[in-house]
C-alpha cells in the first residue's frame, strides 16, 4: 500500500492508503474523495482528475504523455506541476505522495 | 419525523444501482447527508462503470474491481443500505414509500429515480435463440466475452457507438466481425456523414465487414443456437453470435405509474426534479433541459449521469447547484480516441480542422458563428477549447477555425 494525500482546495486532508496498480485517481474516487470528478473513468478523455503534484514528488510521478499535456493545456488554473490524476500509476515509489486539488475540476 | 424542506437528515431512497443511482449515494455524502440512504438495484453487482463494457473489459484490460465505483466495504462504511437483485414494483406518492417484489415497503422523504435505459430488442423469428446477446449490463459482456476468440464470427446489429466499440473488441481479440446496418452508413442518428465515413474506413482497414441499407428479417439457429442473420432477399450471414445494439429505452414505467410526467423519459428540470417535488430522476431514463440549446432532451452518457446526480444530491441537502455542463461523450477505438461536445442542434454550418486521412480531425457544427458541437478525433485541443466555446456562446471566425496553423487557443481568444 501507498499512502496518498489528498488535499481538498478548502485545505481538508484525506490520507488514504491506495494499492499499487491503482491509478492517483482511482485512489480518491473509490474513497470518495470529494474534488476529483474522473467523469470518463481514467480514459484521459476529460480532465476532471486535474490535481497538483508536491514539488518533492514531480520526479516520482512521471511524465505527461502528449495526450494528457495536451488535455492539460485547455483545464483551468493549470500550473507547472498540474497532473492528470488517472494518469499515474500508484507504486510503493510513491508511499507519502501528496496532491493537491483545484477549486474546480470545470 | 417526515421532510419536506431540503435537509441533512432526510430519509432518501434511491432506485437503481447504476452509475447514476450509485454516484448520488455518493455526491450525498460527500455534500454531508446523514440521513439514512436505501439503494435498491435489480442486478446483483454494486455499482459499476459500464462504459468499459465493450472496451478495456471485454478485452480483458479491466475487471470486476477496477470496473466498481466504489469498493463492497465503502457502503456499509457510509451507511448506505443496499438492495440488490430487488425489483421496486411501485411508488406510493401519498404514502411517502417504495413497494419492492419481495413486499418490503421502503420510505422516503426524498427518493432518487436511476432506472436507467433497456437494450431495444429486435422484434424478428429467432430473437430468443441462445448467441442472441445485447450489451448493457456486466453479465451481457460476460456472454459477449465468451462468445469471442480467435476464428468466432460476431455479427452486430446496428452501426452504434456500442456496436462499433464492440466490432474493434471482437477485432483485437482475432474474432471476425460484421456490422449490418439498417441506414446507408454507420453512426447516422450520433455523428455526422464526414465521421461515419472515416469509422467505417477505419474498421474496414482492421477487417471488420459492413453490410449497409441491410433489412435484417431473421435470426437463423441450429439446436436453439444462432446460425446466421437472415436480410430481406434470403442472404445470410454466418455467425457464432449476434450482438444487437440498436438503442434504447428509458425505464419510466415505475414513473409512469405513479403519475410523475413523462415524455421521452422522466421529464425532469435543473435540479434533476421530476413533477413531484419529492421526487428526483437522474442518468439515461431523464429528459431534461438543456439551456444552451433551449429544448429538453434525453442523454444517454456518464457526465450526464453524475451532473444530475450533482443536482439532485444538491437540492436534497440545500447546497448551490452544481454548474451547468455541456453535454459530451467519448469513444475508444483501436488506437482512436473520440470526443464528442455538445449538440448539433439549430447546426447550419460544418468546418473540417485537421487531416481526416491522417486520423487527427474535428468537425466543427455552428449555428452562424456560434459552435454548437465539436467532434474530435484524436484531437484534444479541439474538443477542450470546443467545449469551451460552446459553453461560453463566444463567436468564432470560421476562417480561422478551418485552419489547423492556428492554434485553438488563438481561434479562442
Amino acid at each position: 500500500m501507498a499512502k496518498i494525500t489528498y488535499i481538498e482546495f478548502d485545505g481538508t486532508e484525506h490520507a488514504i492508503d491506495v494499492k499499487p496498480g491503482l491509478t492517483v485517481m482511482e485512489g480518491a474516487v473509490k474513497n470518495n474523495v470529494p474534488g476529483i470528478d474522473a467523469d470518463c473513468g481514467g480514459a484521459c478523455a476529460c480532465a476532471t482528475c486535474h490535481v497538483y503534484v508536491d514539488q518533492a514528488w514531480l520526479d516520482k510521478t512521471g511524465d505527461k504523455s502528449a495526450m494528457e499535456e495536451s488535455m492539460l493545456d485547455f483545464a483551468e488554473n493549470v500550473e507547472p506541476n498540474s497532473r492528470l490524476s488517472c494518469q499515474i500509476k500508484v507504486s510503493d515509489a510513491l508511499d507519502g505522495l501528496v496532491v493537491r486539488l483545484p477549486e474546480s475540476q470545470h | 419525523m417526515a421532510l419536506s424542506e431540503a435537509s441533512l437528515e432526510s430519509r432518501v431512497v434511491i432506485v437503481g444501482a447504476g452509475h447514476a443511482g450509485g454516484s448520488a449515494a455518493a455526491f450525498l455524502r460527500q455534500y454531508g447527508h446523514t440521513g439514512p440512504i436505501v439503494l435498491i438495484g435489480e442486478e446483483p453487482l454494486l455499482p459499476y462503470q459500464r462504459p468499459p463494457l465493450s472496451k478495456a473489459w471485454l478485452k480483458g484490460e479491466a475487471d470486476a474491481e477496477s470496473l466498481a465505483l466504489k469498493p463492497d466495504a465503502w457502503y456499509a462504511e457510509a451507511g448506505v443500505s443496499l438492495r440488490l437483485q430487488a425489483v421496486a414494483v411501485e411508488i406510493n406518492r401519498g404514502a411517502r414509500t417504495v413497494i419492492l417484489a419481495s413486499g418490503e415497503t421502503v420510505s422516503y422523504d426524498f427518493l432518487i429515480l436511476a432506472t436507467g435505459a433497456r437494450a431495444r430488442e429486435l422484434p424478428i423469428p429467432g430473437a430468443d435463440l441462445a448467441g442472441v446477446l445485447a450489451l448493457r449490463t456486466a453479465a451481457d459482456a460476460e456472454a459477449l466475452k465468451g462468445a469471442l476468440g480467435p476464428g468466432k464470427r460476431l455479427a452486430v446489429v446496428g452501426g452504434g457507438y456500442v456496436g462499433l466499440e464492440a466490432a474493434a473488441s471482437a477485432r483485437a481479440l482475432g474474432a471476425e466481425a460484421t456490422i449490418i446496418e439498417r441506414e446507408s452508413r454507420v453512426l447516422a442518428r450520433v455523428a455526422c456523414e464526414t465521421l461515419s465515413h472515416f469509422f467505417q474506413d477505419y474498421h474496414g482497414a482492421r477487417g471488420v465487414n459492413f453490410v449497409l441499407n441491410a433489412n435484417v428479417e431473421a435470426f437463423e439457429g441450429a439446436d436453439g443456437h444462432v446460425t446466421g442473420v437472415r436480410m430481406k432477399g434470403g442472404e445470410v450471414i454466418a455467425c457464432d453470435a449476434v450482438l444487437v445494439g440498436v438503442g434504447a429505452y428509458p425505464n419510466v414505467e415505475l414513473a409512469q405509474d405513479a403519475g410523475l410526467e413523462c415524455s421521452g423519459g422522466i421529464v425532469v428540470d435543473l435540479e434533476a426534479r421530476t413533477s413531484d417535488p419529492r421526487v428526483f430522476a437522474v442518468g439515461d431514463v431523464t429528459h431534461r433541459p438543456l439551456p444552451t440549446y433551449e429544448r429538453q432532451f434525453r442523454l444517454e452518457s456518464v457526465p450526464n449521469a453524475l451532473e444530475q446526480a450533482k443536482q439532485a444530491a444538491a437540492a436534497i441537502v440545500g447546497r448551490a447547484p452544481p454548474p451547468h455542463e455541456i453535454p459530451w461523450f467519448w469513444s475508444d477505438q483501436y488506437d482512436l480516441k473520440l470526443q464528442i461536445a455538445g449538440l448539433p442542434f439549430d447546426a447550419d454550418a460544418q468546418v473540417v480542422r485537421g487531416d481526416v486521412a491522417a486520423a487527427k480531425f474535428a468537425v466543427f457544427h455552428l449555428k452562424g458563428d456560434l459552435i454548437q458541437a465539436v467532434e474530435a478525433v484524436n484531437a484534444p485541443p479541439e474538443f477542450m477549447a470546443g467545449k469551451q466555446l460552446i459553453a461560453k456562446r463566444t463567436p468564432v471566425s470560421l476562417e480561422k477555425l478551418a485552419d489547423p496553423t492556428i492554434s485553438m487557443k488563438e481561434v479562442a481568444a
